[in-house]
C-alpha cells in the first residue's frame, strides 16, 4: 500500500507569467503611497517582514541592555527600575512586533502562492492588518519616554503588579496592544477565509502544503484567544482607571484570575508563535533530503492535536500560584500528552531525513538546527511540566532557557530558514552562500552560549527579572553575556545576506530548489506582482 | 471556478483607518492617563467611524456595479463568521471571568474548600452571591436588580426582535420588498427600546441600587458584561438601520443580499448573547 504523501502538484497551463496579463490590474501609486496603499499580498509580506526584522533589532537591544548589566554581578550600567523596563520591553517587542509579523509575512507571501490563488481573500483588510502594527508599536514604544517610564512588569503583566503598582504609562500600553490584536485577528480571518475560499482548483484540503496547514491552524487559535487577550487587559484597563475590582481580593476579585485569563491566552499564544515554523521546516525538510515528507497525514493530525491541547494547559504556568491538587494533577497530565504529538512531528522529521540525499544550504542548516534544538527546548518544558520539580524551577532561569530554547533556535530560526528557502522566489536571487553559512554558525553557537548556561543557572536558583545575582552565577552569566553579544552582532550578517540578494546575486530559477515540490516553484522567480490571474489547474500526480 | 478571479483595487481607507485608530487610543490614554487629550480623541473616534463608514461605502458601490463575484461573495461570509467567533471569545472571557469568581474566588475567601485558606485574610467574611458585602474596604451594592422586571422586558424584546429579523429576511428571500422594510424597521425600533430600557436600568442601578463599577466585582461583572453587551446592540442597530436604508434604495435581491445576511447573523449573536447574560448575571 502506498504511504499517504502530499501529492506532486503540477500546472497543466501555466497562466501566471507576468506578461500579458498586467492589463487587469491598474497601475500602483509610485513612492511611499503605494506601499501605504497596497492591496497586494506580496507587497503587504514585504511590509510584515520590513516591519519585523526592525522590531526584531529594537527587541535585540533591549536584550543587549539586558544581557549587559547581567554580565557581571552588582549593579554597573544601568537602575534596576530600568532594567525592569527593558526586560518586559524586550519580551513584549520579540512577541508581538518581531516573531508573531514574521510568520503572518511569510504567510502573506507564501499561502497564495502554495495554494494557487490570486491574492489574501480580502485584500484591503490584509492592508488594514499590517498598517494598525506600526501604530500600535510606535505607541508601546512611546512609554519608554513617558513619565514614569515603560511598562516593568514583565511581558506577562501579571496583576497587581501591572494594575496597582504599574506605571502611569501601562494605559498606553493596554491600548497599543488592543491595537496590536485587533491587527492579529483580522490578519487570522483573512488567512482562514484565503485557506478555505481560494485554493486552486483540485487541491483538497490534505493536499495543501504543511505550511499552509499548520498556518490554518495558527489562524484558528488566534481567533480564538486574541480576543481573551483583549477581554483581559480591558478588565486592567477598568481596574487601573475605573475602579472595579476584578483583580482585587479586596472587592471580591482575584488576582489569580488574571493569570488564568492572561494564560488561556498565553499558552495558545506559544503555540501561534510555533505551528507555522512546524510547517515550514515541514516544507525545508523534505526538499533538501531529496524525499517526501515522512507522514503526511499525521503532521496534520498532529498539528490539530497540539492546538486541542493547547486550550487545556494553560494553569502550567502558575503550579505556584496554589491551585486546587486536582488542578494541578489536569494541567500537569494534559501537559504532558502534548509530547506526544510533537514527538510525533520530530520522528517524521527524522524519518524523513533517514536515507535521504542531504545537501546543507542555508534553509537545511537552520532547519535541521530547528529539529535538533527545538527539542532541546521541548525536553525542557517536559520537566517543567511535572508539577512538584515545577515547584523548583518556577521563575528560574531553567525557565528563560526553556522558551528561549523554543523561541530562538525554534520560531526565529525557522524564520530565518524560511527567509533562505523562499528569498530566491522573492528576488531571483540565490542568497550569498558563503555569508549565510557564516551567519548560520555564528547563531547556532551564540545562541548556544546564550541559553544553555541559563539552564545551570537556573537549577541552581538564580531567579528571573532581576539586575543583580549571587556571586555563584557569575561564570554561567559571563558566557550567557558573551554569547548574546555574539548572537546580537550575527544577525547584522543576516541583514547583509538579505539586502545583497535583494540588489543581486545568483540567478535562481522559477524551481530554485531541484526537490523543492510546492506551487509557488512553478511560478518564475521572482515571483510577478501578480501571480494565478487565472486559478491553475491543481493536479495530483500518481505514484 | 472558471475565469479569472476578482481582485479588489487599491484603497486608501485602511491606512487612513489605521491611523485614526492610533489617534483615538493616542487620545484615550491622554485622556485617561492626563486627564487631557479629549480633542485627540474625539478626532480619532471621528475618523473611525469616517473611515468604515466610505470604506462600506466602496464596498457597497462595488457590490452594486457587479464587481463581486460568487468566490468573493464565499469570502466575505467565512470573514464574517470568523469575525463573530471572535466577539464570542470576547464575551466567553468575561463569562469565564463570572463563572471563576463566583464558584472559586468569593468562596475561597469565604474559607470554602481546599483553598480556603484565603480566608485568613478577611476572618469576618461570609461568602455570598450576589456578593453584596466585599471582604475589603470596598463598598458592594445595596441590593441586586431583580430579573423578572426590566431585564425579562429585554429579554423578551431582544427574542422577539430576533423573530422580526427573520421574518424580515424570509420576506427579503420571497422579493417581498415592503414587508421586509417593515419587519426590519421593526426590528431596528426593538432594538432601540432595548437600549433606552438598559439606559433606564443603568440609571436604577447607580441612583437606587450602588451598583456602580467600584461596587465590588458584583458591579464589575456586572458593568462589563452588560455593557460591552449594550455596545454590540448599540453598533448592531446601526447596522440594521443602515441596511433599512439599503432596502430603500433597493440595493438587495431576494438571491443576492450578504450585507443583509451578516447584518442579522450579528444580530442573533448579540440576541444569543444576551440569553447567557440573562440566565447568568441575572436569574441564577
Amino acid at each position: 500500500m502506498a504511504p499517504k504523501v502530499p501529492p506532486q502538484p503540477t500546472l497543466e497551463q501555466s497562466t501566471t507569467a507576468a506578461a500579458g496579463h498586467g492589463h487587469a490590474h491598474e497601475a500602483p501609486p509610485k513612492g511611499l503611497m503605494r506601499w501605504l496603499l497596497t492591496t497586494n499580498h506580496k507587497e503587504i509580506g514585504t511590509l510584515y517582514l520590513i516591519f519585523s526584522l526592525t522590531m526584531f533589532f529594537v527587541g535585540g537591544i533591549f536584550a543587549m541592555v539586558v544581557r549587559a548589566e547581567l554580565f557581571q554581578p552588582g549593579l554597573q550600567l544601568v537602575q534596576p527600575e530600568f532594567f525592569n523596563q527593558m526586560t518586559t520591553m524586550h519580551g513584549l517587542i520579540m512577541v508581538f512586533a518581531a516573531v508573531m509579523p514574521a510568520f503572518t509575512g511569510l504567510a502573506n507571501w507564501m499561502i497564495p502562492l502554495q495554494i494557487g490563488a490570486p491574492d489574501m481573500a480580502l485584500p484591503r483588510l490584509n492592508n488594514f492588518s499590517f498598517w494598525l502594527l506600526p501604530v500600535a508599536f510606535t505607541l508601546l514604544l512611546s512609554t519608554l519616554f513617558m513619565p514614569g517610564g515603560a511598562p516593568n512588569f514583565g511581558w506577562t503583566f501579571y496583576a497587581p503588579l501591572s494594575t496597582t503598582y504599574g506605571p502611569p504609562s501601562t494605559t498606553f500600553f493596554i491600548l497599543s496592544l488592543h491595537i496590536a490584536g485587533i491587527s492579529s485577528i483580522l490578519g487570522a480571518i483573512n488567512i482562514i477565509a484565503t485557506i478555505l475560499n481560494m485554493r486552486a482548483p483540485g487541491m483538497r484540503m490534505m493536499d495543501m502544503p504543511l505550511f499552509v496547514w499548520t498556518w490554518l491552524i495558527t489562524a484558528f487559535l488566534l481567533i480564538a484567544v486574541m480576543p481573551v487577550l483583549a477581554g483581559v487587559i480591558t478588565m486592567m484597563l477598568m481596574d487601573i482607571n475605573f475602579g472595579t475590582s476584578f483583580f482585587d481580593a479586596a472587592g471580591g476579585g482575584d488576582p489569580v484570575l488574571f493569570q488564568h485569563l492572561f494564560w488561556f491566552f498565553g499558552h495558545p499564544e506559544v503555540y501561534i508563535m510555533i505551528l507555522p515554523a512546524f510547517g515550514i521546516v515541514s516544507a525545508i525538510i523534505p526538499t533538501f533530503a531529496r524525499k517526501r515528507l515522512f507522514g503526511y497525514a499525521s503532521m496534520v493530525y498532529a498539528t490539530a492535536a497540539i492546538a486541542i491541547l493547547s486550550f487545556l494547559v494553560w494553569a502550567h504556568h502558575m503550579f505556584v500560584v496554589g491551585l486546587p491538587l486536582v488542578a494541578e494533577l489536569f494541567f500537569m497530565y494534559c501537559t504532558m500528552l502534548i509530547a506526544v504529538p510533537t514527538g510525533v512531528k520530530v520522528f517524521n522529521w527524522i524519518t524523513t531525513l533517514f536515507r535521504g540525499s542531504i545537501s546543507f544550504e542555508p534553509p537545511m542548516l537552520f532547519a535541521l538546527a530547528f529539529v535538533v534544538l527545538f527539542t532541546i527546548g521541548g525536553f525542557s518544558g517536559l520537566m517543567l511540566a511535572i508539577a512538584p520539580a515545577d515547584f523548583q524551577y518556577h521563575d528560574t532561569y531553567f525557565v528563560v532557557a526553556h522558551f528561549h530554547y523554543v523561541l530562538v533556535p525554534g520560531a526565529v530560526f525557522a524564520i530565518m530558514a524560511g527567509v533562505y528557502y523562499w528569498l530566491p522566489k522573492w528576488t531571483g536571487h540565490y542568497p550569498n552562500e558563503r555569508l549565510a553559512q557564516w551567519h548560520f554558525w555564528l547563531s547556532v553557537i551564540g545562541v548556544n552560549l546564550t541559553f544553555f548556561p541559563m539552564h545551570f543557572s537556573g537549577l541552581a536558583g538564580m531567579p528571573r527579572r532581576i539586575p543583580d545575582y549571587a556571586l555563584q552565577f557569575a561564570d554561567f552569566n559571563l558566557v550567557a553575556s558573551l554569547g548574546a553579544f555574539m548572537f546580537g552582532a550575527s544577525q547584522l550578517l543576516f541583514v547583509a545576506v538579505v539586502v545583497l540578494c535583494v540588489r543581486g546575486g545568483r540567478k535562481a530559477p522559477g524551481r530554485a530548489w531541484e526537490h523543492a515540490e510546492d506551487l509557488e516553484w512553478s511560478v518564475p522567480s521572482p515571483a510577478p506582482l501578480h501571480t494565478f490571474d487565472t486559478p491553475p489547474k491543481f493536479e495530483r500526480s500518481s505514484h | 471556478m472558471s475565469g479569472s478571479y476578482y481582485v479588489p483595487a487599491s484603497s486608501k481607507w485602511p491606512a487612513l483607518g489605521s491611523l485614526a485608530v492610533g489617534v483615538l487610543m493616542a487620545g484615550t490614554g491622554m485622556l485617561l492617563v492626563h486627564g487631557s487629550g479629549s480633542p485627540v480623541m474625539v478626532i480619532g473616534l471621528a475618523g473611525v467611524l469616517a473611515v468604515m463608514a466610505l470604506w462600506f461605502r466602496d464596498v457597497v458601490r462595488e457590490s452594486r456595479q457587479g464587481l463581486y463575484d460568487a468566490q468573493m461573495d464565499r469570502s466575505f461570509r467565512w470573514g464574517m463568521g470568523w469575525f463573530i467567533f471572535s466577539e464570542v471569545m470576547f464575551f466567553a472571557a468575561f463569562f469565564g471571568a463570572l463563572f471563576y469568581v463566583r464558584n472559586f474566588a468569593v468562596p475561597w475567601l469565604g474559607g470554602e474548600g481546599e483553598k480556603g485558606v484565603a480566608a485568613l485574610l478577611w476572618p469576618e467574611f461570609t461568602a455570598h452571591w450576589p456578593l453584596l458585602n466585599p471582604p475589603g474596604d470596598v463598598a458592594g451594592p445595596r441590593e441586586v436588580l431583580s430579573p423578572w422586571q426590566l431585564p425579562l422586558v429585554n429579554t423578551l424584546i431582544l427574542v422577539s426582535s430576533s423573530i422580526t429579523l427573520t421574518v424580515a429576511h424570509e420576506a427579503l428571500k420571497e422579493g417581498y420588498r415592503a414587508t421586509c422594510r417593515n419587519w426590519l424597521a421593526g426590528t431596528v425600533l426593538l432594538g432601540l427600546c432595548f437600549i433606552v430600557i438598559q439606559g433606564v436600568e443603568y440609571y436604577e442601578a447607580y441612583a437606587h441600587y450602588g451598583i456602580t463599577l467600584e461596587a465590588g466585582i458584583y458591579g464589575a461583572t456586572f458593568f462589563i458584561l452588560t455593557g460591552f453587551h449594550g455596545l454590540h446592540v448599540i453598533i448592531g442597530t446601526v447596522i440594521l438601520a443602515t441596511m433599512l436604508a439599503r432596502i430603500h434604495r433597493q440595493h438587495f435581491s431576494p438571491d443576492h443580499h450578504f450585507g443583509f445576511e451578516a447584518s442579522a447573523w450579528y444580530w442573533h449573536f448579540v440576541d444569543v448573547v444576551w440569553i447567557g447574560l440573562f440566565l447568568f448575571v441575572y436569574v441564577f
